[in-house]
């Protein structure tokens, strides 16, 4: 990964505990969620259910559960608890003090659809 | 270093509390397993199915040699366990194998009895118990020709059956008059000899065994009156012993069965023991579903979560021999404290039983049409006082009407296409290739894997039944009490009860105080708890944005695609030209793509993106319209009729009350959404008698109407009182509202909850109970001060802005 992938895109405070926000892009958004103990973490804002925003769901732990159909997904890896199957992409994500810098270019796993 | 976990049985409890433990502690234990039998884990109840040609021997294993492998178990499988050295803590296998233990599991299961009659030990004398004796039995059915099983019980029958279908010629012996005497009273006995007599069985009643006859083998079976019938194989089935004698030469210790504590623990605390070996609090079990609790419980305690108790089971019986459908529960015969409730239709042979205790159910026999047995099981566990229902409980369930459903479906004779969930398309034909391929065995399982019956839950019992036919039997044990998710093992009422007398007010402090296993909850609790902090604490009480659900986040409905719907309140159903064009101008404005008249009496706008939320409401606030809390678990809609301001036949204004009523209570927050109605008369054209609560007009005042459903399940008010003035409508309509905020639990909807806690309940607290009424009521009204303002302008004001806007936008 090069470094001029990552861009700045807020402070942590911008986000809720246990809540995300998305970054809206043409390509498609991605979700950045904030766990109770402020890791952070980015994933395709799209279920790969039936394509439900991710960032509107509930948080609990390294989980958001989705808003449609109440699938859980993995934060850190973007897969779908059992018995669900499928995933999502991630991104990586870096913390500089309070400052969040995303990369654009998602992790390798979950396609990126 | 690992601690080491050593399992003695390799059946179906020893097995199942390896498989939970797993699930919570995957890295604690080194994990041994003995087992005495040569194979994996297989599921023994389908031992009948096999023995009846429906199964074969692979497809009831449940976890294969593969798997110890894959979890990193040794499995020592073929090796009986002859000894455990308690001081030097280790076990000693036949031969001579041994294992170190940290903890030991005692799952050793039972024997069946052999009667200690002359000849019990020739040559095809067999009890029915394990894969061996399955394999004798199809063995001898290929040689010989006569087969006598002693005993008429729930085995027994299984066994004549199946070897009656494997070509043999049965004769069942059993010692009492009627068959399955523990589980069936005398008509539903008779009408099951006759049904198996009709297949071809024979029967000697009131037979006892005397001796058994032969030289190598067995010839003949001599019964105390001197008969003799032929026999070329003898199946014992005359009761099962916990199989004890390792645990008592261990010097543990024992009575019927090993006895244990409610976490499943012998008297040597390094030792536990799960399964038909045991005796808890007195009881022994024979039956899956109790085992698979205590497994649960007993994998708690090994992981060191030390929570969750054992606390026995309520049992129900169903018998596996195709065509014949029966279930018993509970204490069916009664006694002078308890009457019957009977239906018996002999022509469609159909009978069923209630036995009631205080009008609470005690024990149920059903034979012939068993679809509503887990209702009246469920009835009997909660104890619910079946008083207002009474009259036509027999009838079942489906009376009650729920959407069309109901005793239509049978599903043994459904299509493996037939489609069973209608909200997830699931068809038959994928339930039971997901209880096969994925090892499923309860309903909470079905529901994971495959959705159906997860969502409106109408289909419960179709899913049940299939789960029944391919698994064999219903292990779907809702405990007696549930808990709120698999975060606690509190139930609703306990996590109520500490939010009040431990005056709790956000959700992190219940979850602290309650010891949550998961740090922060899950979409399930967090808004239960969320709900019950704020009616309980109106004013003190910490709103947790993050544990509601997105609708009640953003105030608005969200959709399939993400965008979401916005509904303004039309108060009590009713609109003006300026409402309608304020409607008309933001529909046109915002190229509102689908305007909806919906099934509540107002309109809503579909396709809105989340950004244009804000705007959206500050051009309706300034039209004067407020938010309809659509989205919300909340007072929904007040419908009403033109009433006496036009109808020829109206009585009272109703939609004066409808509005009046609207005013009062938007806003609140409730367990489940609430709905209401005011009809002017009682051609009820506002349809108030399928609300939660209702007000039908009537010439001398005002029908108050409570606990209707027009959803999933359709169902009917109960008529609570009828009033004289629109001031003690309002009283008890608060008043009803406040009783179901602080009584129901989250999620359920009036008429569930009519249901289970009773309208004698509700007329208590609300009708003979003037004072405690009123005190209801005004606790409704204080907490409305703090919860009467509209979302959408706070919102529309600022509030919450990081909810509507990206954090970022890029490209
Ligand atoms: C919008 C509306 C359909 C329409 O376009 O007409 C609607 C839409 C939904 N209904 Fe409804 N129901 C609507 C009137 C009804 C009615 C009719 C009524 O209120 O008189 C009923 C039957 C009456 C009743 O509730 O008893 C109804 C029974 C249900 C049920 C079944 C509830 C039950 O207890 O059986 C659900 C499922 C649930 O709540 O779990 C449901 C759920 C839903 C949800 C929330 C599904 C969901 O979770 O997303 C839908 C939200 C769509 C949305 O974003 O707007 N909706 N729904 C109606 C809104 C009325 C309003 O003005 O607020
Ligand atoms: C034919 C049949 C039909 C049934 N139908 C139903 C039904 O429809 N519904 C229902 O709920 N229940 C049914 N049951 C009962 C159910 O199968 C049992 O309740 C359940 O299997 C008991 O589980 P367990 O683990 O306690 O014992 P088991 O499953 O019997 O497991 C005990 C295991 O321990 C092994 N073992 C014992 N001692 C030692 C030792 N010293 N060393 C090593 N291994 C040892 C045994 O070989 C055995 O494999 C049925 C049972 C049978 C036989
Ligand atoms: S609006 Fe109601 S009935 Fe229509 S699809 Fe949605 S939940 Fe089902
Ligand atoms: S779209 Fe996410 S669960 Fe269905």
């Amino acid at each position: 990964m090069t470094d001029h992938d990552w861009i700045e895109i807020g402070v942590l405070d911008d986000i809720p505990r246990l809540g995300a926000r998305i970054v809206e892009r043409s390509e498609g958004d991605i979700a950045v969620f904030r766990t109770a103990d402020d890791e952070v973490f980015a994933v395709r804002d799209k279920c790969p259910h039936k394509g439900g925003p991710l960032s509107q769901g509930i948080v609990s732990g390294k989980v958001v559960t989705c808003p449609l159909h109440n699938w859980n997904i993995q934060l850190d890896n973007g897969e779908a608890v059992a018995p669900d199957e499928g995933c999502a992409a991630t991104y990586p994500v870096r913390l500089e003090g309070d400052r969040i810098f995303l990369s654009l270019t998602p992790n390798e796993g979950c396609p990126n659809t | 270093m690992k601690e080491k976990l050593v399992l003695i049985g390799n059946g179906m409890a020893g097995v199942r509390t390896i498989e939970e433990l797993l699930k919570i502690a995957p890295d604690k234990y080194e994990i041994t397993v003995f087992g005495a039998e040569p194979y994996g884990n297989y599921n023994r109840i389908m031992l009948s199915p096999v023995l009846a040609g429906d199964k074969t021997i692979d497809e009831i294993m449940i976890n294969d040699l593969q798997w110890y492998q894959d979890n990193g178990i040794t499995l020592h499988a073929g090796k009986e366990v002859v000894s455990i050295d308690r001081k030097e803590r280790k076990v000693i296998a036949d031969d001579g194998t041994e294992a170190e233990y940290d903890r030991l599991l005692l799952a050793t299961g039972s024997n069946p009895f052999i009667l200690p009659v002359p000849g019990n030990d020739l040559d095809g004398v067999i009890g029915f118990r394990d894969i061996q004796d399955v394999e004798s039995m199809l063995e001898a059915a290929r040689k010989h020709k006569h087969a006598v099983v002693i005993g008429g019980g729930l085995l027994g029958l299984e066994a004549a059956n199946g070897l009656m279908l494997q070509g043999m010629s049965v004769t069942v012996i059993h010692l009492m008059d009627t068959l399955m005497e523990r589980q069936l009273d005398e008509p539903a006995a008779k009408m099951l000899q006759k049904e198996l007599e009709d297949k071809g069985l024979h029967f000697l009643m009131g037979a006892e065994t005397e001796a058994i006859i032969g030289h190598d083998r067995v010839e003949k079976v001599r019964l105390k009156d001197g008969t003799e019938i032929y026999a070329d194989l003898v199946v014992m089935a005359v009761g099962i012993r916990p199989n004890i004698e390792l645990a008592k030469k261990a010097g543990i210790h024992v009575e019927r069965g090993i006895v244990v504590n409610d976490t499943l623990q012998t008297f040597d605390p390094r030792i536990y023991a799960v399964g038909e070996c045991v005796q808890h609090r007195g009881q022994t079990y024979g039956l899956v579903a109790p085992l698979f609790e205590m497994a649960k419980v007993c994998a708690n305690h090994l992981a060191m979560m030390g929570i969750g108790r054992y606390e026995g089971s309520v049992t129900s019986t169903k018998l596996k021999v195709t065509g014949i459908d029966l279930f018993s529960a509970g204490d069916f015969i009664g006694d002078e404290n308890t009457e019957e409730l009977v239906f018996q239709d002999a022509a469609r042979g159909v009978y069923r039983k209630l036995v009631l205790e205080n009008n609470r159910i005690k024990g149920v026999v059903m034979y012939g049409d068993t679809i509503d047995g887990s209702w009246y099981f469920d009835l009997m566990r909660d104890g619910t006082d079946i008083t207002d229902f009474r009259e036509s409980i027999l009838f079942g369930q489906a009376h009650l009407g729920d959407s069309g459903h109901g005793e239509a479906n049978r599903v043994a004779n459904m299509d493996d296409s037939a489609e069973i969930c209608g909200c997830n398309g699931v068809c038959k034909g994928d339930i039971i290739k997901a209880i096969t391929d994925k090892k499923l065995f309860t309903l909470e399982e079905v529901r994971a894997h495959t959705k159906a019956s997860s969502s409106c839950g109408s289909c419960t019992g179709l899913v049940e039944a299939i789960l029944a036919s391919t698994v064999g039997g219903d292990y779907s044990v809702a405990p007696h009490l549930k808990p709120v998710c698999g975060c606690t093992d509190k139930t609703h009422d306990e996590v109520k009860a500490a939010i009040r007398d431990l005056e709790l007010k956000s959700v992190r402090e219940v979850m602290d105080k309650l010891e949550w296993k998961n740090e922060d909850g899950c979409a399930k609790c967090r808004p239960a708890l969320n709900y019950y902090v704020i009616a309980t604490w109106p004013k003190e009480g910490l709103d947790d944005y993050q544990s509601r659900f997105i609708n009640e986040r953003v105030h608005a409905n969200i959709q399939k695609d993400g965008t979401y719907s916005v509904i303004p309140r039309m108060w009590g159903g009713g609109t003006t030209p300026d409402e309608l064009r304020a409607i008309a101008d933001v529909a046109e404005k915002f190229n509102v793509r689908t305007v909806h008249v919906t099934g509540g009496q107002r309109i809503a706008l579909y396709g809105l993106k989340k950004e244009q939320l804000p705007v959206v409401w500050k051009e309706f606030n300034k039209r004067g319209m407020v938010s309809g809390h659509a989205y919300g678990k909340a007072l929904r809609t007040v419908k009403t009729c033109v009433g006496k301001e036009w109808c020829r036949f109206g009585t009272q204004d109703s939609t004066h009350i409808g509005i009046e009523l609207e005013k009062m209570t938007w806003g609140s927050w409730t367990p489940h959404k609430f709905k209401m109605a005011a009809s002017g008369c009682p051609r009820n054209c506002a349809e108030a008698t399928i609300k939660d609560f209702g007000v039908v007009c009537v010439d001398s005042g005002y029908e108050l109407h409570i606990g209707g459903n027009g959803g999933i399940k359709v169902r009917a008010t109960d008529l609570l009182c009828t009033v004289k003035t629109e001031e003690e409508v309002l009283e008890y309509c608060a008043a009803f509202m406040q009783l179901y905020r602080e009584d129901a639990h989250y999620l359920e909807r009036t008429a569930p909850w009519v249901e289970r806690v009773g309208l004698t309940y509700i007329k208590e607290r609300l009708i003979d109970d003037e004072e405690g009424r009123k005190e209801l009521a005004e606790r409704f009204r204080y907490s409305q001060q703090f919860a009467q303002d509209d979302p959408w302008a706070e919102r529309a004001e600022g509030a919450d802005a990081h909810e509507f806007t990206p954090i970022k936008k890029v490209g």
